[in-house]
């Protein structure tokens, strides 16, 4: 129908929606990210094939480039998951960038506390004391929601930054290296608090195939457990599940505390694995990214795996085409920006149409 | 392992070799261009202190031309992503590469040991290698020219100062301009805001307006943007750029900006690998060297300022005067260092405590 005056355009829901259309929307969105990214490249003057090369391809063809994407990977993987159950549940976890430093913090405080000791007990405790920071840090605003009913959006996403604050007292302060020229961060952790690496030559630390194994174990939380029911029912009926005399309370303790604590334990990773130290900032917004991650991966614990992958590569790709082929930094967050945006764009047409309708009178 | 053979703006022969096999010298063939990479911890737009080091990297492709081919990764995250960068650029035929924040130190560390015939050079850190140098320049130097300027132009005796991150390079700038300032009026009070980052011009700039709320008539700043000199322009103000001349974005406010000139030391070093002759050092140069520069002075700064601003600099480059010497009580008014005395070079390089007069 040609646009004349008068006319406009409206949105109307699908009567027919397809359910695996919203799981191929992902694709669609990459796929037109590609595209755009190739004319992009091109209007900037740059071989367009070359530099999707460079951004997607080329640091994935050794084993080197791999174990660097699984160890950037790795964090988003395990924050975006435990995101995602809180987020099947309307818990809208947006803290755990500050979670992730308290974990970082109570493990880096039990690895300076046994600085220089032998001991293969040293790594588990710091994992113990990361997780359990993580959810400490989280349980804060579960209290405040499920006791005064205060927004956990907000609580979370502020306590993100007394928790950067607090880090940072503690890297200036008695945390600080002795025999570090007064600059703020801790000593170097010696062997026993660092994690074994999976592959020589690399940095694939352990935590890395943790991180795969806790997505796989949240799939089969979510999808065979009774308590993994609950989550979905609450989130997607409320009323249903207060009618089926489910625990609201309970389950939101039980989302903020799952995605507090293995926030916690990717701050763990990060200084026991590649960072080997306590600095001022652990994470370049890893907790954030993650709420992205989980999104992307249809908060599916396996989506996200594939997601969180998709995600460390637009960071690696980045970086590879500034040094490859010269490109400038702000394409990794064009790329990003991009990849969300057809994201929400196809899921929004896969449920809605729009259709030029003519004049309403009146 | 790279496999573009068909393109012909990829280098593929001894630079893929040499990232394949992270080992072979960068030097292998002689006919090649020496790459030289580096790594800035803010965008190279910053017009503040990776745009210093930019200006560096273009006077290297400048000066060698075909003979050296350069590379830079912008807005590398203190952490784990600067040691990937770190050794990418490595990995990938370069032969020298420049880490050009603190927090890059580790990391440098790290990469530097897995590459040995690759040369690194660290700015602002203290730990060395046989393939690992570290400089710095002595911008507290620039911060005694300040001081004394701000001692004379300031009428509230109020001076804001927004910090990035209370390490000991930025703690000796502020006292070095403290210390300057009150030596031509006792009564002046430095006032401390952190913006706990390097290049947040949002932060710089709330953190300046707050400042100048409270009273402050000249503003400082040991962060990257020119947003606490933009505000200092619009609310009527003066203040001082930093790392490079911010006279563009403050023609009335600027009195003058301390600047960051690397060129000569990356020439320098540049030259070195190519001739074969780089060793490790541990260099800070100041004025002296001509590391650290002072721009133009600016319409508000009065002919006799000037004349003073000109001795306190040119003291300095003598070694007449220094930034450091005695008395120098702290904020508790306890004599830190007595008369005539002069602080060591390490008591400079790790000071953690703050002179009478500031509020941090």
């Amino acid at each position: 129908m040609p646009f004349r005056p008068g006319m406009s355009f409206r949105i109307e829901q699908r009567r027919e929606m397809f359910r695996g259309l919203l799981y191929l929307s992902p694709v669609l969105a990459v796929a037109m990210t590609v595209l755009t990214g190739f004319v992009l490249f091109a209007a900037m003057g740059h071989d367009p094939v070359l530099a999707l090369y460079h951004f997607g391809i080329s640091p994935l063809l050794s084993l080197y480039g791999v174990s660097e994407l699984l160890v950037k990977a790795a964090p988003l993987i395990m924050i975006g998951v435990g995101l995602a159950v809180g987020f099947r549940a309307n818990v809208w976890n947006i803290g755990a960038e500050g979670q992730l430093t308290c974990g970082a913090i109570a493990a880096g405080v039990v690895a300076l506390a046994f600085w220089e000791q032998e001991g293969v007990w040293v790594l588990p405790l710091m994992c113990l004391a990361g997780a359990f920071g993580g959810m400490a840090y989280a349980a804060i605003p579960a209290f405040l929601k499920t006791r005064f009913d205060v927004n956990e959006i907000l609580t979370s996403l502020m306590l993100t930054y007394v928790a950067t604050l607090f880090l940072g007292t503690l890297v200036y302060g008695p945390l600080k290296d002795p025999a570090g020229f007064n600059f703020p961060q801790s000593r170097m952790f010696t062997e026993s608090a660092l994690l074994p690496i999976v592959l020589a030559g690399t940095r694939l630390h352990f935590g890395a195939i943790i991180a795969l194994m806790i997505a796989v174990a949240v799939w089969v939380l979510m999808t065979f457990t009774i308590i993994g029911f609950q989550i979905r029912v609450l989130g997607q009926a409320p009323a249903a599940a207060r009618y089926a005399g489910f625990h609201r309370k309970r389950l939101i303790w039980t989302c903020l505390l799952m995605s507090g604590g293995f926030a916690g334990l990717a701050g763990t990773f990060e200084i026991a694995g590649p960072i080997g130290q306590l600095i001022p900032s652990i994470t370049p917004g890893y907790g954030f990214t993650a709420i992205i991650v989980a999104f992307l991966g249809r908060l599916h614990p396996l989506g996200i795996v594939l997601s969180g992958l998709v995600v460390a590569l637009s960071y690696i790709g980045g970086e590879n085409a500034q040094v490859e082929v010269g490109l400038p930094q702000a394409v990794t967050g064009v790329f990003q920006g991009l990849l969300l945006f057809f994201l929400l764009a196809s899921d929004f047409l896969v449920r809605y149409r729009i259709r030029l309708v003519g004049a309403v009178a009146g | 392992m790279k496999i573009t053979a068909t393109r012909r703006n990829f280098v593929l022969g001894s630079a893929a070799a040499a990232g394949a096999l992270g080992l072979v010298g960068p030097r292998a063939f002689a006919a090649e261009p020496l790459k030289v990479g580096f790594v800035y911890v803010g965008p190279i737009g910053d017009f503040g202190w990776t745009h210093g080091h930019d200006q560096g990297r273009k006077a290297i492709e400048a000066h060698f031309g075909d003979k050296v081919k350069t590379t830079f990764v912008e807005n590398v995250a203190e952490g784990p992503d600067a040691e990937r960068v770190i050794r990418q650029l490595a990995s990938s035929g370069h032969g020298l590469v420049f880490s050009t924040s603190f927090g890059f130190m580790n990391p440098t560390l790290r990469v530097a040991k897995q590459f040995p015939k690759v040369k690194f050079e660290h700015a602002t850190g203290y730990q060395t290698a046989p393939n690992l140098s570290v400089y710095n320049a002595r911008f507290h130097e620039g911060r005694v020219v300040c001081g004394t300027i701000a001692g004379h132009v300031t009428k509230s005796g109020v001076v804001g100062y927004i910090g990035s991150f209370p390490i000991p390079e930025v703690v000796m700038g502020i006292n070095a301009f403290t210390l300057a300032a009150r030596k031509i009026r006792p009564d002046i009070k430095v006032k401390v805001v952190w913006a706990n980052s390097w290049y947040d011009p949002g932060k710089e700039g709330d953190g300046a307006k707050a400042l100048v709320d409270q009273g402050a008539d000249i503003m400082c700043q040991h962060t990257d943007s020119p947003a606490p000199l933009q505000v200092a322009e619009t609310r009527g103000i003066h203040g001082f750029g930093q790392a490079s001349d911010m006279k563009a974005f403050a023609p009335n406010a600027q009195l003058t900006a301390i600047l960051d000139v690397w060129d000569g030391y990356y020439i320098q070093r540049t030259q070195d690998v190519l001739d074969d002759t780089w060793k490790s050092q541990s260099i800070w140069w100041g004025l002296k060297e001509g590391m650290v520069k002072m721009a133009p002075y600016g319409p508000a700064v009065p002919e006799n300022v000037r004349q003073e601003a000109d001795a306190a600099r040119d003291g300095i480059i003598s070694g007449a005067r220094h930034p450091f010497i005695g008395p120098i009580k702290d904020q508790k008014g306890v004599l830190r260092v007595a008369e005539g005395e002069i602080l060591s070079e390490k008591e400079i390089a790790t000071m953690d405590w703050y002179v009478e007069g500031v509020e941090a």
